[in-house]
């Protein structure tokens, strides 16, 4: 169980130095992704003009306020209050992300399932999970939003942070093909039929 | 007593902006029961994380969670209040709209065809407002619930029949929780609802998913199966986030209706760890907030 601190963007390397169980810091440059954002991107083909390639995309909507731009608030927004979504919505758009894009690293709550553990283990990627609903302690890992794009889909835009000591997050799936998730939905499943039949509802 | 709609506009907006900045006390409560009773090193780890979080949220003022969810509204009326039940609706629409753009708030709501965001926190039946009657003179009670999208996500209904019994509506709770997993941010509050029509039957599940933590269900067999699938889920190993543990939910509240005789329905609605809500109580001696 090692502890790996990242300063974004990384190399494929590097991300298979990741394994499941591991505990990641990320420096520097964080981008935040969701629903609509990636909707836009690869069902409607629309192009950003940040380049992603070996960045980590953090499933997030934030918070923001409007403030006049100025050297700490470049975009004209502050940060409010920024967490992270729930990422199984987005299951499917992992593998484009990182064959279009070049994205290394997917941040969410609750897992990704085979599709993302396939393209992970292909492409060379990691998924790391924060912790969901902590976005109060999450903020204060975020320095500023530095550059936004797509911004007609407010608040699911393309944001780029700037973030310090951006974790610890936990690498919940690896370019190996673990998946904590997995091993937790199998343990899950295993103990199943104990408890329906202590409650008396086998079946 | 007359009801201002002035004020009433007012403490919407509050109640939204203090719901979810200030988790429960109850809540809090529930994370150290869970905590004592956690054995999974990780999941103790997350659980502490998410306390921390709670004394940050309080020390910056900020919110506890980004998701600003779907405003829920439950007002209770007693006897000899004087109001104009439209313009309360209005006055608690413009507090939410006030809310969001005074703070400001993520507008989280969106037209669900076009997918279009007033940045209101506002839109077509939302928020949403209950409206209900009780029997206390001279009082009126508003509760704010935002309602997180990744817990309200793992909403579930099975019009079962009555052959299927009361173990099918306990398998249908157990084979649910696995369902969500880590999706909904656990530790949670499983909300089931029990009889009704479907749309009761849903609207129970969402009441028993929003109640504090330590009430006990009315219906004396509702208690019942209360504690056990509370200890039940608790067995299956799924843990803060999904990543295992003991701590799956902090409880599972059931809250019943009567059905029909051909009908055997049950609803999981299920609300997350931060399990937000905020109220305030009005009499003719002032406003007194609380959860």
């Amino acid at each position: 169980m090692a502890h790996h601190v990242l300063e974004m963007p990384i190399d494929e390397a590097a991300v298979r130095g990741l394994a499941a169980g591991d505990t990641v810091t990320l420096e520097r440059i964080l981008y935040g992704i969701r629903d609509a954002t990636l909707i836009a991107m690869f069902d409607r083909d629309r192009r950003t003009r940040f380049d992603l390639a070996g960045h980590a995309m953090l499933h997030t909507a934030p918070n923001v306020r409007k403030v006049p731009a100025s050297p700490e608030h470049p975009t004209g927004y502050a940060p409010v209050c920024i967490g992270t979504t729930t990422s199984m919505r987005m299951e499917r758009f992992t593998r484009p992300l990182m064959e279009r894009e070049g994205v290394r690293i997917i941040i969410g709550k609750g897992g990704l399932g085979e599709a993302t553990l396939a393209a992970l283990r292909d492409l060379g990627g990691a998924y790391l999970a924060v912790i969901g609903g902590a976005a109060a302690l999450e903020t204060t890992w975020i320095e500023a939003i530095e550059d936004v794009d797509l911004d007609d889909l407010h608040p699911e835009s393309l944001w780029r942070f700037r973030i310090k000591d951006f974790g610890p997050l936990l690498v919940g799936m690896d370019s190996s093909g673990n998946s904590l998730y997995e091993r937790v939905g199998e343990a899950v499943a295993a103990r199943r039929a104990a408890v329906l039949a202590k409650i008396g509802a086998s079946g | 007593m007359q009801l201002d709609m002035t004020e009433i506009e007012t403490i919407a907006r509050d109640l939204y902006i203090r719901a979810l900045k200030l988790l429960p006390d109850d809540i809090k409560s529930g994370f150290s029961r869970l905590r004592q009773g956690e054995t999974d090193r990780t999941g103790r780890a997350i659980l502490d994380t998410m306390v921390e979080n709670v004394a940050v949220a309080e020390r910056t003022k900020n919110l506890l969670c980004q998701d600003t969810g779907i405003p829920i509204y439950n007002v209770w009326i007693g006897h000899d209040v004087t109001f104009d039940g439209v313009a309360l609706k209005e006055a608690i629409r413009r507090g939410c709209e006030r809310a969001t753009r005074e703070h400001p708030l993520r507008s989280s709501v969106v037209h669900p065809i076009t997918r279009r965001n007033e940045q209101t926190s506002c839109g077509a039946g939302v928020p949403i407002i209950h409206v209900d009657f009780t029997e206390t003179p001279e009082t009126v009670e508003i509760e704010m619930i935002p309602k997180g999208s990744g817990s309200e996500n793992g909403s579930f209904l099975r019009m079962l029949v009555p052959a299927d019994g009361v173990a099918a509506v306990k398998r249908f709770v157990i084979d649910r929780v696995i369902e969500a997993g880590g999706k909904v941010c656990p530790p949670t509050i499983v909300g089931v609802g029990i009889g009704g029509t479907s749309d009761l039957c849903m609207h129970l599940a969402k009441i028993a998913a929003t109640r504090p933590l330590g009430s006990v269900s009315a219906d004396p067999e509702g208690a019942a199966l209360e504690a056990e699938l509370s200890a039940a889920v608790n067995e299956l190993g799924i843990g803060p986030q999904g990543l295992g543990g003991r701590s799956t939910a902090f409880a599972v509240h059931i809250e019943i209706a009567a059905t029909h005789i051909t009908m055997n329905p049950v609803a999981v609605n299920i609300q997350c760890h931060s399990a937000r809500r905020a109220r305030a109580v009005l009499t003719p001696g002032g406003i007194r907030f609380g959860f």
